[in-house]
């Protein structure tokens, strides 16, 4: 007779071993539906897991992919931390790329050695107000956060979209939505020579740091995890919530205003409708799965990295449609909140029948 | 006590329930007459609120067996017990506030009841009069003051023609003048035969109305007595075993100059159904400890909210500590002045649950902790490691997660945190609420202490024995009303009852003169 | 504007209107019971590629219709073991629910984009659709439409008249009190989140066997989230989920309205306007938090382990 016990101490190593877990039971569904429409389950894992880091090109393409999704996921971890569900990460990524390449296209013809750090600023200040919106809704009018923060996002897409049918198209652009391609005085440079790995990967892992300092070493970290676990304590104590959430929202729009204009300014290179294929929603598994800890957000962009560069690789080489990661992104967020369930229980085995 | 014939309406045998890490009932056995009020005693943890929701099918016992009128029955569920005519009066009401009071009896009541009922709102109002309830089937449950509400639950198991009445701790939340109320009601059920057991840690009350008493320690029977035999002093000795130490009562002191002064308070309630504060004014001075009685939800936790800043609004002039007026600034900025308070939750304000104990004590006491907005978590640790020494707090040590800690020991923690801020006003909520008697008296001597280094203490309790025991001065709080502060040598028992139920609210202040919330709101 | 004109519009707006109110009942029944389930879009998003696919294969709109019905439930069902069971962050579980929903539809609906079908067909009803001006708004629309009619005043009279209604509430409010007297919260809350699942899948059957009819990935565009601002406009209550509901649908239209005025704007402007109406709506309706904690329920996102209880 199995049944299940509540723990009377939560189990440390449960914390580190459910994402562990989760990744595994993942990759075991992923097996099961790719057997289940007939395709062979090793070359499927292989194409996922193996291929991504099989080359120095691929391997350098996923730290592309992990730049933006760190960089997000450093800032949401903040906010989840201090329980501001801020779901905003891709609009503010797309305002920080359509800010940031409005700037980049006014300094195309400029040789100016302010053009790159004035484009990257006019990115993470957009991101930073595109997350003050909600945030300001928040506290003044009460909104929910969850709610304005998505609307936001869809706001930031038409208005992208907008932007690249309109006033910042590319005049020589034979019509396409796009804008004209920046000037190599605005763009990231590129780390590894035949890599586009940029300097992006290096802002990422510097908030991941950031970010670990911030919330284990500073009296303003401890404030927030306070008023994220216990905010009637946090009120008791006398820290002050506003100031919380402002701080955690600007410190999230400026890193995901960063990472959308390292995309425009980095890989791509020019501002276009897709810019972000939804790192700013895949963010939000890549804080779970780092346990809200910034420097576990570390690993966890690897993976999500991975499991973007395995995506393309199964749509290319065995005509797998690439939503299929963001299907494994929502499976692999159910394992492991199932997972986490066994840190407070866990199954004890008993010979008497119980009632 | 009203026998009608020899079989017993409940017994129970051996029910033994345990819960991880604790074996809240170890056999016990207990038998109950008809129309017999049966008292449960012990103290808090002692395995009374469990084994009551074993009977009425909230919990499952582990073993034993309960028979009801002669038969043994598996109660698996509150509606089974309701089924069997027991009803049960939780000391946390189950009531909707958002729903009416006749929707609150419909939820209690099974389809073929309520058809044999008819028309449910007449027959309450029916029962209403018959007991003297004075219930409104109409009213919505928000509206209700602390002592309606439980008049409802009890009109709840009136309804269902009830032969077994449980009573979780009844009286805790009533003025002295409600309880003398609820006392008629229940001796008119037992003499028309419908047993009574009645939870409850207050002996004189016990041995004022009950029959029979059974008292529990550690999850197991200790003793059973008649109360009217027997003297609150030698039933507080069964219950707490030979370790008792009665208090012996403590010396009065006068406090010396003003520290802590509120004039003319009045504040609109930041909470549905919470309770505006009207025109309070007192002062506190140093080296007294100034209590405040009354019944919970009468604006104490308005009152507290808006003196230690966790209210944010401003209040400027009507609020001043040491002559400088504080009601602007926020509760970080009240305490480094010199406050410091002790919340009535432990657990999930005075505490963070999930974090240590070291980490709850940097939640109010920074001071000298942080060094260019970095935590020195080293000095947190030694500071805590001392602190947990000094006031006995069991637990595996400074990183022990304080939801890992008694209700006792989590209060002395967060005692000798706010004490160890040396404050000048010490704001303390219901110190020994839930406390064993150990905890509770290492409690007393801590607050003594402090004021005799000077402090004022502002003690808000609902329990009058306590306030009696250890304050200097008194007063007591009703519906948002403060009465006059009086030295605790002048008043007496029956005078702070009186107040609690609001008899000091004089005519010009307040449209409705002298009458309790209850009352008010019947009106 | 002439008349035909306005009627066009309110007809538009009923009909554009309508997924939302369908998501939107069942997302107030289940955040009734105490349940926020932020995974509408998703199980919207499968309830529409399931009900094209059924549709498709069987030719029948209304097994199409059957299929994403028991899709929904299928999927809230995840959500609810989830919660209920393993006490799962109830926003957390949400957010999986539609990543996984949006992922999954895209994946299995690969081979049908673009293929078109023969949905429901425009049934006037005898006498009723006759009546001027309101008879052309009201009563010329296709089944799905009725039904959701139906729906709402059937979900009124449950909600506000019956105990069914009476057990929802007390469990939304306080289910400890609501255990204490013998109502089984999980079971309540269980069929509360599979009704919003029920709800969610005909919505997004509808949205693809009668709005489009067709089926293109992340088709919905966000419905799923604004119904669940418009259950925060509508304070909870299911009357005033059906005005929002086709206020939004007026508001996803307007640029039918504004050529009607002889404006021209931007249509990728006018894409934003109904996410830009939402955010406008919930800062008006939130402002008053008095008055939201009152009518909100207020066990509302918050976990219930019936093991606690001792």
């Amino acid at each position: 007779m199995i049944r299940i016990q509540a723990r009377t101490e939560p189990s440390s190593l449960m914390k580190v071993a459910s994402p562990l877990l989760a990744i595994t039971l993942t990759l075991i569904f992923g097996c099961i539906l790719f057997s289940a429409i007939g395709k062979s389950p090793t070359q499927a894992l292989h194409v996922l897991l193996i291929a991504p880091l099989a080359d120095s090109y691929n391997i350098g393409e996923m730290f592309v992919k992990m730049g933006p999704l760190l960089l997000c996921a450093v800032g949401l971890s903040l906010c989840y931390r201090a329980n501001m569900w801020n779901i905003g990460a891709e609009g503010q990524l797309l305002a920080g790329a359509l800010g940031g390449s409005a700037v980049a296209l006014y300094f195309i013809d400029s040789e100016s050695s302010f053009a790159l750090p004035m484009t990257l600023l006019a990115g993470i200040i957009s991101g930073m107000l595109w997350a003050a919106m909600p945030t300001f809704l928040k506290l003044k009018y009460n909104s929910n956060l969850i709610l304005t923060t998505i609307m936001f996002n869809y706001i930031a897409l038409y208005l992208l979209i907008w932007a690249v049918h309109g006033p910042l198209r590319d005049p020589e652009g034979f019509g396409f939505p796009e804008s004209a391609l920046f000037s190599d005085n605005t763009l990231l440079p590129v780390l590894f020579e035949s890599s586009r790995i940029h300097l992006g990967i290096v802002f990422a892992l510097i908030s991941g740091v950031i970010g670990w300092f911030i919330l284990s070493k500073t009296h303003l970290g401890f404030q927030i995890r306070v008023f994220g676990a216990d905010e009637p304590a946090a009120r008791y104590a006398g820290f002050s919530g506003k100031k919380l959430s402002w701080l955690v929202m600007l410190f999230a729009g400026a890193l995901a205003g960063l990472a959308g204009v390292s995309e425009t300014t980095g890989p791509i290179g020019q501002l276009v409708p897709n810019v972000s294929p939804g790192y700013g929603y895949s963010a939000i598994i890549v804080a779970y799965l780092g346990r809200l800890h910034p420097l576990g957000a570390i690993l966890a962009a690897v993976f999500m990295a991975v499991l973007y560069m395995g995506g393309d690789l199964a749509q290319i080489e065995m005509g797998i449609p690439v939503a299929v990661v963001s299907m494994f992104q929502g499976v692999l967020l159910f394992f492991l909140l199932a997972c986490d369930f066994f840190i407070n229980n866990r199954l004890a085995f008993t010979n008497q029948a119980t009632n | 006590m009203n026998t009608h014939n020899s079989v017993s309406r409940l017994e129970l045998v051996n029910i033994t329930k345990q819960y991880p890490g604790c074996l809240a009932n170890d056999n016990i056995s207990i038998t109950l007459m008809p129309g017999e009020i049966h008292a449960l005693l012990g103290e808090n943890g002692a395995g009374k609120s469990t084994l009551v929701k074993s009977i009425y099918g909230v919990v499952s016992p582990d073993k034993g067996d309960i028979i009801w009128d002669g038969r043994e029955v598996s109660i698996k569920s509150p509606s089974i017990a309701r089924d069997l005519g027991i009803g049960m009066v939780f000391q946390h009401f189950s009531l909707f506030e958002t729903l009416t009071v006749c929707q609150n009896i419909e939820l209690c009541l099974s389809k073929t009841q309520l058809v044999n009922i008819g028309d449910l709102a007449s027959r309450i109002t029916q029962l209403s009069e018959e007991y003297g309830l004075n219930v409104n089937p109409s009213r919505y449950v928000h509206s209700l003051s602390i002592g309606e509400r439980q008049r409802v639950e009890i009109m709840r198991c009136l309804v269902q023609s009830v032969k077994l009445l449980i009573l979780d701790e009844p009286t805790s939340v009533l003025t002295p003048q409600e309880v003398a109320g609820l006392f008629v009601v229940l001796r008119t059920l037992s003499n028309e035969g419908c047993s009574i057991l009645f939870i409850s840690h207050k002996l004189h009350e016990v041995t004022e109305i009950c029959d029979k008493a059974t008292i529990l320690r550690g999850g197991k029977v200790v003793d059973t007595c008649v109360p009217n035999e027997e003297t609150p002093a030698s039933i507080a000795k069964m219950m707490v075993g030979d370790l008792a130490e009665q208090d012996a009562g403590y010396a009065k002191k006068e406090g010396t100059e003003s520290v802590l002064c509120v004039s003319s308070l009045s504040l609109e309630p930041k909470q549905p159904f919470g309770t505006a504060l009207k025109d309070i004014t007192f002062d506190l001075k140093s080296g007294e400890i100034l209590g405040i009685a009354g019944v919970a939800g009468n604006g104490q936790d308005e009152l507290m909210a808006i003196i230690s800043g966790e209210d944010e609004r401003n209040i400027k002039s009507t609020l001043s500590l040491s002559k400088q007026d504080i009601g602007h600034l926020h509760a970080g900025e009240r305490r480094k002045l010199g406050m410091a308070y002790v919340p009535e939750e432990r657990l999930g304000r005075g505490a963070v649950p999930e974090m240590s104990l070291s980490e709850n004590t940097l939640l109010t006491h920074s001071e000298g902790f942080i060094r260019n907005g970095l935590v020195d978590w080293q000095s947190i640790k030694d500071y805590t490691t001392t602190m947990i020494a000094k006031y006995k707090v069991k637990c595996h040590g400074e990183f022990s997660e304080a939801k890992s800690l008694s209700g006792g020991n989590l209060q002395k923690f967060i005692m000798g945190r706010e004490i160890g801020q040396n404050p000048k006003v010490l704001i303390c909520a219901h110190p020994t609420w839930g406390v064993d008697v150990g905890a509770a008296l290492a409690i007393h001597q801590a607050l003594l202490e402090l004021r005799d280094q000077g402090a004022a203490i502002l003690l808000i309790s609902e329990d009058i024995d306590e306030l009696f025991l250890l304050a200097d001065r008194m007063s007591a709080i009703c519906d948002g009303h403060l009465s006059p502060v009086v030295k605790t040598e002048s008043t007496n028992i029956d005078q702070i009852g009186q107040w609690m139920a609001g008899t000091f609210i004089d005519n010009k202040s307040v449209s409705i003169s002298n009458t309790t919330p209850a009352q008010k709101a019947n009106s | 504007m002439d008349s035909d004109l306005i009627v066009q519009i309110l007809f538009a707006a009923i009909k554009t209107g309508t997924p939302l109110l369908f998501i939107a009942l069942g997302e107030v029944i289940c955040e009734k019971s105490g349940t926020l389930n932020l995974g509408q879009e998703g199980m919207m998003l499968m309830g529409a590629v399931v009900g094209f696919l059924a549709a498709y294969g069987t030719g029948s709109a209304g097994l199409g219709v059957l299929a994403a019905m028991l899709m929904g439930a299928l999927m809230s069902m995840i959500f609810a073991v989830l919660v209920l069971h393993l006490g799962a962050n109830q926003v957390a579980t949400g957010l999986a629910l539609t990543i996984f929903g949006t992922g999954l539809s895209a994946f299995i609906g690969s081979g049908v984009v673009g293929q078109t079908i023969q949905g429901f067909q425009p049934i006037a009803i005898p006498f009723l659709s006759d009546i001027p001006f309101l008879g052309r708004i009201l009563f010329n629309h296709d089944i799905l439409v009725y039904f959701s009619f139906v729906m709402t005043f059937a979900l009124i009279y449950i909600v506000n008249k019956t105990r069914i209604g009476l057990i929802l509430k007390a469990v939304g409010e306080n289910p400890h009190a609501a255990n204490a007297i013998g109502i089984k919260v999980l079971r309540v809350r269980y069929l509360a989140v599979m009704f919003g699942g029920i709800m969610a899948g005909v919505s997004g059957a509808y949205m693809s066997l009668v709005y489009t009819p067709m089926w293109v990935e992340n088709m919905t565009a966000g419905r799923g989230w604004i119904a669940l601002a418009l259950v925060v406009f509508a304070s909870w209550r299911v009357g005033r989920i059906m005005l929002g509901a086709y206020l939004f649908g007026l508001a996803s239209i307007m640029h039918l309205v504004l050529q009607g005025l002889g404006w021209s704007i931007s249509p990728n402007l006018l894409a934003m306007l109904p996410y830009v109406a939402t955010v406008i709506v919930m800062v008006i309706i939130s402002a008053d938090r008095f008055k939201e904690k009152l009518l909100a329920p207020r066990s509302l996102g918050k976990p219930f382990d019936p093991r606690n209880m001792a």
